[in-house]
């Protein structure tokens, strides 16, 4: 902690969804709030702040990792993938397609962590197992209990990008 | 049609007796078996876009220019008076705009006898002060400039020590939280006579933990006072009610306040009144002049924002060799923590005084007061706790009579509401559900595998009963537009449960038009016109038959309308699926759009409120559960195999929504089952496990298959739509099913929540070695 209001920010460069933002960044400012209150991207969700439930997750180098447990120096000019980058223009992506569907979610507030988690299961993978598509969720709870319908709305994801590769 | 006059509420909930005023409709009910067009569909929710595109705005993702953070400074004492708060190293740190606390804050009145900053603290995360300033960081850092002295005062945690001699006192008459100290009683019949005509009489202790909600959203606002006005985006679960509570609170009059809630991260009945973030906020906005957020952290969510009340119930059953019941006692002491949150009460003694038939019952209730964060409701309050020992109690009476536990639940089946002296409006309710959860689940064709090793396999049910009637006042406007679509306005709220496209079904439903050509809005006390906090599980039928009375009000307009130039009776008309025809004839005379194009621009407006409950009979709602587990007698590992759940809650508007409401349900009740628990260290009185590491809410890995068996038992006599609640039912038998299944699996009794592996454990080792 620093008592003398003396903060040691610094510039660094995000690479979000595509777009670059210029952000001025204090060493212990994580990626999460970086993205909430700098850039105002709020799809990403801070529920504990310390890497128990997964509602931050995002894609850095396409990983998914807990936004909240990430410095946004560390994420000086590397690719962070957010929920708000997955739909092309009001077209849903697969997996958000599957949870409206399947219904994978109440309140919602835990789904960006849920649909980014399995996004990066799906871009290394195109057919997981189901057994994958359940460890790839394993990290983010849902209070509302949506478990069940998170898990049929990852197969049916896999189902439509099959569908979608066919075309 | 719509009628005001003077009425009183006598089967509200919780609200008998007083005197309202009430819109009075009149609308022929949906009947069991007619056709509906839109209600009844599984449709998709309305707002799924905006939930997986990270879009919808809950009210932490509320920005405006120039908005500060606000962070709160809590007592690490359960108890103590505070002598000095010195905050000014923190004001002078680069970037702090402003520091409230008892030394300088105004005095606002909280939890009927503390304030808002006071010099008494009472549990640990009880505030002491907050800070305002440009980030999180700075207000981070400035909350430890902050020097407070405490003069450090004796404190009880553990309620079962809270009424002992010597233990000290919260409050000057003591620590049973009534107005006079004592319990509350009721009573029907003789208990003493009914256990002397009893050939069996069960008697045992149960306790229940502390749970807490852990909403996935914090509570927490965002205030903007500016130029008089007060708006406040709240993680509220009642919009009205906080707007009510911060006016008084402010001294502001409620046109000056305006509340707005568009999505909700979960509340689980702990966001039902205005907490003290809201007035916190407002007062460092009005004083900074920016505006002001203030979210909890994750360690004050689980201090500070309620809790699942911790019971010890001792039950006490008494039965005829034939499994009739002839009594029914129980004492309940509760902690219901240090301050009175309001809110829906938690009513512990309600199941044991409804779920069966029986002429002898007596409850007596202990609230009582303890160091504690304030307990406030969560999902079906009081009934989750009840349940856990009486559909022991009854499994264990089943056990003792070698009967069938749903052949000793029928033997014992109520008709009537026993408290209310009234028959249900479907007194069959229960009975369909008992029937569909042990067909789907095979309870009666039931064959345990041959033992093999460790592992014991065992099957187990519970029942019960819960409100969620609906109730006035509630109210709803339709504006039919030019082009022939419908803005159906109301100031409820959709806290995740799908409030928005359920009401959306009706409004179309009644209007006779396609579901995307009505738009529903709410969450907006500046908006909408009045609407009760989204608790009890009663939205769905407060709000249901509000927002059909202005439809069939717009819709009777409408067909007014077309009648005069289509030179036909309106009386004859009838809409749906956009087209207006003339009932028995042939295809179609015209569209809702043609008659609002030729009215326009005058607009169709309709109007409607909620009508009065049935006075000669009560509106309740039921259901019942089957599990199969696995229990490792090893190791004390619990596995749910498998569990059934069925629920009467009325027609079922839409069937997606109702399921995901009981697999949900069933999923937090696993959770209360076997892992969630407040721990309390009693010798400092803090709170081991305040964050959701070591707080185990149930993953993904821990959902057994969960069906639900679907009874859709339409119940006119409730209101006109035939829907009732199903927010809360579905937690509220399912720690006692699987409880019941360990039982039969391996013949320990786990009478304590949460059934942990060393709890069942040290149960089988009693067993197999007593005393």
């Amino acid at each position: 902690m620093r008592t003398d209001g003396v903060h040691t920010e610094r510039a660094i460069t995000l690479h979000v969804n595509g777009s670059e933002y210029e952000a001025l960044a204090e060493p212990r400012r994580t990626l999460l709030d970086t993205l909430r209150n700098e850039l105002h991207l709020t799809g990403t969700k801070k529920v504990c702040d310390m890497g128990d439930c997964g509602a931050c997750t995002v894609l850095v180098d396409g990983k998914a990792v807990y936004s909240c447990l990430t410095l946004a120096i560390e994420c000086d000019k590397r690719p962070v993938a957010t929920i708000e980058g997955l739909d092309d223009d009001g077209q849903l992506d697969a997996v958000q397609r599957a949870f409206v569907e399947c219904d994978a979610f109440q309140c919602g507030f835990c789904t960006p962590g849920q649909v980014m988690s399995l996004r990066a299961l799906l871009n290394e993978d195109r057919a997981p197992s189901d057994e994958e598509i359940e460890r790839a969720v394993t990290g983010n709870l849902c209070r509302c209990g949506a478990y069940l319908n998170i898990i049929r709305a990852g197969k049916r994801a896999v189902e439509l990008l099959a569908a979608e590769a066919v075309k | 049609m719509t009628t005001m006059h003077i009425d009183v509420l006598r089967s509200g909930e919780g609200r008998d007796g007083e005197y309202k005023v009430v819109e009075r409709e009149h609308l022929p009910p949906w009947e069991e078996g007619a056709s509906l067009a839109v209600v009844g569909k599984p449709i998709p929710r309305v707002e799924g876009a905006e939930k997986v595109t990270g879009r919808a705005r809950y009210a932490y993702d509320v920005h405006l220019p120039a908005m500060l953070f606000c962070k709160v400074l809590r007592s690490p004492h359960a108890h103590a008076r505070i002598k000095r708060v010195d905050s000014t190293k923190a004001e002078a740190l680069s970037g702090v705009r402003g520091v409230l606390h008892s030394g300088n804050a105004p005095e606002v009145e909280w939890y009927r006898d503390s304030r808002l900053f006071d010099t008494t603290v009472h549990y640990v995360g009880d505030e002491v002060a907050a800070v305002v300033a440009d980030n999180e960081e700075v207000a981070e850092d400035a909350l430890r400039l902050i020097e407070v002295k405490y003069d450090v005062l004796p404190f009880v945690t553990d309620f079962t020590r809270a009424l002992d001699a010597g233990a000290p006192k919260l409050r000057e008459k003591g620590n049973v939280a009534t107005e006079d100290g004592k319990p509350k009683v009721y009573e029907r019949g003789d208990v003493e006579s009914g256990l002397g005509q009893a050939d069996v009489t069960i008697k045992e202790e149960f306790r229940t933990q502390a749970a807490l909600h852990n909403c996935m959203e914090p509570h927490g606002c965002v205030a903007q006072w500016e130029a008089g006005h007060l708006t406040l985006w709240d993680s509220t679960q009642s919009i009205f009610d906080v707007r009510e509570e911060v006016a008084k609170k402010l001294a502001l009059p409620e046109h000056r306040v305006r509340v707005i809630k568009q999505y909700m991260g979960g509340g689980f009945g702990s966001k039902q009144v205005a907490w003290k973030h809201t007035v916190i906020a407002a007062l460092l906005s009005r004083q900074t002049g920016r505006p002001v957020q203030l979210m909890l952290d994750r360690e004050a969510e689980n201090l500070a924002a309620g809790n699942r009340n911790p019971t010890r119930q001792r039950v006490t059953l008494g039965a005829r060799r034939d499994g009739t019941l002839t009594a029914i006692a129980v004492k309940i002491e509760q902690s219901v923590g240090t301050y009175m949150v309001g809110g829906e009460g938690s009513n512990t003694p309600g199941i044991y005084q409804r779920l069966y038939r029986c002429p002898n019952v007596r409850t007596e209730q202990w609230p009582i007061h303890t160091n504690t964060g304030p307990a406030v409701a969560f999902r079906a309050p009081g009934y989750v706790e009840a349940a856990w020992a009486l559909e022991q109690a009854v499994d264990m009476l089943a056990r003792e009579l070698k009967m069938d536990p749903i052949e000793l639940r029928l033997k014992n089946y109520a008709e009537t509401d026993q408290k209310r002296e009234k028959p249900f409006t479907r007194g069959d309710g229960l009975r369909r559900c008992y029937e569909a959860a042990s067909e789907r689940f095979g309870w009666r064709l039931y064959r345990r595998d041959a033992q093999s090793g460790s592992k014991r396999r065992g099957i187990g049910m519970a029942a019960h009963e819960w409100g969620g009637s609906g109730y006035p006042p509630a109210y709803a406007w339709v504006k039919l537009n030019a082009d022939g679509t419908a803005d159906v306005v109301t100031g409820t709220q959709d806290i995740g449960t799908g409030t928005r496209t359920a009401l959306t079904q009706i409004a179309a439903e009644e209007l006779g038009l396609p579901l995307d050509k009505v738009a529903l809005h709410l969450g907006d006390t500046a908006q909408g016109p009045y609407a009760p906090v989204s608790s009890g599980s009663a939205t769905q039928p407060t709000l249901g038959p509000a927002v059909r009375a202005a439809a069939a009000d717009a819709k009777r307009q409408l067909l007014e309308a077309a009648g005069t130039y289509l030179e036909v009776d309106p009386l004859k008309l009838r809409v749906q699926d956009d087209k207006v025809f003339v009932e028995g004839e042939a295809g179609h005379a015209t569209t809702v759009e043609e008659v609002t194009q030729r009215i326009a621009p005058h607009m169709i407006q309709g109007h409607g409120g909620r009508g009065p409950n049935p006075t000669d009979k009560s509106i309740r709602t039921f259901g019942a559960q089957c599990a199969e587990v696995e229990v490792d007698t090893e190791t004390g590992d619990v596995t749910v195999l498998r569990l059934v759940a069925s629920h009467d809650c009325g027609r079922i508007v839409n069937p997606t929504m109702v399921d995901s409401q009981v697999v949900g349900g069933v999923t937090q009740g696993i959770g209360f089952a076997l892992a969630e628990e407040r721990i309390l260290d009693h010798r400092r009185g803090v709170v081991m496990n305040a964050n959701l590491e070591e707080y185990k809410v149930p993953t993904v890995r821990d959902v057994p298959p969960i069906e639900h068996a679907r009874v859709d038992l339409p119940d006119t006599a409730a209101n006109d739509t035939g829907a009732k609640g199903i927010g809360e039912p579905p937690l509220i038998p399912t720690a006692p099913a699987i409880a019941n299944a360990i039982y039969d699996a391996c013949g320990v009794r786990i009478t304590r929540a949460p059934l942990t592996r060393a709890r069942l454990l040290e149960a089988l080792q009693r067993k197999d070695q007593p005393p």
